[in-house]
């Protein structure tokens, strides 16, 4: 349209998070661990198994907002990292017979190392049209799942059914709590290791290329390494997520791993607020229970229903829980003083 | 080499809807600078209305500018109601508001009409063009209204006032503001403009595919490759994407084996990530330069 050397002085499609600000304090950390060991206690096994669910998404979003949040790179493309995940967790068990703790590792490796070589053609690409790549894989995911080639190992259009674990040394929990303290153990684990990923030298790196690309590379930052770096550690996350997923639904078929997860995923992140960690957990609450209140408070409207949701609380908090937490915060510190 | 000539037709057929849906697109992303996901669905609406109106005894063309000055007032109010309190909010949140506005349209436009395929009529007839099975006179007109469509914004955009005001609200905000322009009414004017071009999208789309709420799914993400494809910045190069799109999705599903209507998408979408790394801006698209 304009003249050919059009200036785009735009700001950076995520803003900036300082590095404090992407935690929580130490006090507050110990509350809610606390309520998330001592809650599964006293409710009913289906309660049990949605906030084993809760912290499996938890754990994805999780996985997206280091990526995004992290290293200011936009994906769609999430559900494919938890769909291999997911698949390499069922196969390993069900036609190799590994234990269900070992798969876990392997999902996440095997997601490193897939994310890590998507990260590769996706170097090149930004903004909305990284969104594109990413959504791209998305939708080709379950259709590759489909494939008659796999078909021996994937169970094809079927999927593979997942037998669910016995708590080990004849502990006195049921199949659903011994799970959700597997799962709450690897979701802590994770956590703290991606809070001290990004305290570290890379964590800081990938803040600097979020915050400007040219002035990363200008300090020395090698933007290439650390940009795939960032895409193969966030699918390594998701993909153990998927690996957990797949033993807590005891399934995987194909269209359980649809774009819509990948959505879902993402406006968890954004309800969550990007870039803080902790947020996660909220986004996941959201995209977990809001769908069923929605769904409760009118059947034939449940998507507008939740669209209202989605809007009152983009509209009430733009950046999503960090804000309350914000909020919340400076309340107290009032309080104290 | 008549199959190939057949496909490239029945390509050329489909890829009309695509350049239409994608024209739209980059409408409203030279307008606000995002892609709208609820586009398709704001198009859908938009075609359910023109049904409605057809249902009560509207005669066909009454009733298409109706649906479109209604998609019009309806894409500015959507803009004044719920976007323009959050254009100073994060990217993301933008995102997260249009799949919001996403799941409000479809849910409504479900509970009003329900799910059951609905005819659409055509005003161009579906007798075979020019002797030819694979185009019908319909998708023949919808391929000249997408072309007439484009030469009007061409039209608009290079020689009128409010043309020239938007590209300068669009380009460079501040320095539009500073000569005069009304930047926030221009991005709801493009919202309106986006809305109405989607009304003609869908209304045209609507006799090959059958109107039910979820119809644009699979065309809004052939849409977007095909924006993406030709360049977001670029009208032409959407409607040219757009057929180019159509025409390689039926020659890879004719040609390489194995690929059967179910691979059709994931190879269109992995041609036009090919195309993204080797020329980031798109076809017709022009390199962003920043200012360090």
């Amino acid at each position: 349209m304009s003249s050919v050397d059009e200036v785009a002085n735009e700001a950076p499609a995520v803003e900036a998070v300082p590095k404090r600000a992407m935690t929580l304090g130490y006090g507050t950390s110990l509350v809610v661990l606390a309520l998330l060991i001592i809650g599964p206690m006293f409710v009913k096994n289906f309660i049990v198994f949605q906030m084993t669910m809760l912290l499996i998404y938890a754990l994805a979003v999780l996985a997206l907002n280091i990526l995004t949040g992290g290293s200011g790179q936009f994906s769609l493309g999430q559900s494919a990292f938890y769909a291999v995940g997911a698949y390499t967790s069922a196969i390993l068990m069900e036609h190799m017979g590994v234990n269900y703790a070992l798969t876990l590792p392997i999902a996440g490796i095997i997601c490193f190392g897939f994310g890590f070589l998507f990260g590769q053609p996706a170097l090149r690409l930004s903004g909305i049209y990284l969104a594109l790549a990413t959504f791209a894989l998305a939708v080709a995911m379950p259709q590759l799942l489909k494939l008659g080639f796999f078909e021996h190992w994937t169970g094809g259009v079927q999927g593979l059914v997942v037998t669910k674990p016995d708590a080990p040394f004849g502990l006195p929990i049921s199949q659903d709590r011994w799970l959700y303290y597997f799962t709450l153990v690897v979701s802590i684990g994770i956590y703290i290791a991606s809070v001290n990923l990004l305290k570290s030298r890379s964590g800081r790196a990938f803040m600097a290329i979020r915050d400007n690309e040219i002035a990363a590379s200008a300090m020395g930052v090698d933007v290439a390494l650390y940009k795939t770096l960032a895409f193969g550690v966030s699918a390594g996350i998701t993909g153990v997520a998927g690996g957990l997923g797949a033993i807590a639904v005891q399934f995987v078929a194909p269209d359980g791993y649809t774009i819509t997860l990948a959505i879902s995923l993402f406006l968890g992140m954004v309800v969550g607020g990007v870039g803080w960690l902790p947020g996660s957990i909220v986004g996941s609450a959201f995209i977990i229970f809001v769908p069923n209140i929605a769904e409760h408070i009118s059947k034939g409207l449940s998507g507008a229903v939740f669209g209202v949701l989605l809007f009152l609380v983009i509209f009430l908090v733009p950046h999503g829980a960090r804000q309350v937490a914000i909020v919340a915060q400076q309340l107290i510190g009032k309080l104290k003083k | 080499m008549e199959l190939f000539i057949n496909q490239v037709l029945a390509g050329i057929a489909t890829g009309a809807i695509y350049a239409c849906m994608a024209l739209a697109v980059v409408m409203i992303y030279q307008a606000i600078d995002h892609l709208n996901f609820a586009q398709g669905e704001m198009a859908m609406f938009s075609t359910f209305i023109a049904w409605q109106l057809m249902q009560w005894g509207v005669p066909y063309w009454w009733a298409f500018l109706l649906t479109l000055a209604f998609s019009f007032a309806g894409g500015i109010a959507i803009e004044r109601m719920l976007f323009k309190p959050l254009a100073k909010a994060p990217v993301l949140t933008n995102v997260a508001g249009f799949i919001a506005l996403f799941a409000i349209v479809n849910s409504v436009a479900g509970l009003t009409w329900d799910f059951t395929i609905k005819q659409f009529p055509t005003p161009f007839g579906s007798s075979p063009f020019l002797g030819s099975q694979l185009i019908s006179t319909h998708q023949a007109g919808m391929i000249g209204v997408t072309v007439g469509l484009l030469i009007l914004l061409y039209l608009f955009f290079q020689f009128t006032r409010i043309g020239l005001a938007m590209r300068a609200a669009a380009s460079l905000p501040e320095s539009a503001r500073l000569v005069g322009i009304n930047t926030s009414w221009m991005i709801a004017l493009g919202w309106g403009m986006a809305s109405a071009i989607g009304a003609i999208a869908g209304i045209l789309i609507a006799p090959v595919v059958f109107l039910e709420p979820n119809m644009m799914g699979g065309v809004l993400i052939y849409g977007f490759a095909a924006a993406v494809l030709g360049g977001l910045t670029s009208p032409l190069g959407a409607v040219i994407g757009g057929f180019l799109v159509g025409v390689f999705e039926n020659l890879a599903g004719t040609y390489i084996p194995g690929v059967g209507n179910e691979l059709k998408l994931p190879i269109a979408l992995a041609l036009i990530i090919t195309v993204l790394v080797l020329k980031p801006a798109g076809l017709f698209g022009r390199p962003i330069v920043k200012r360090v």
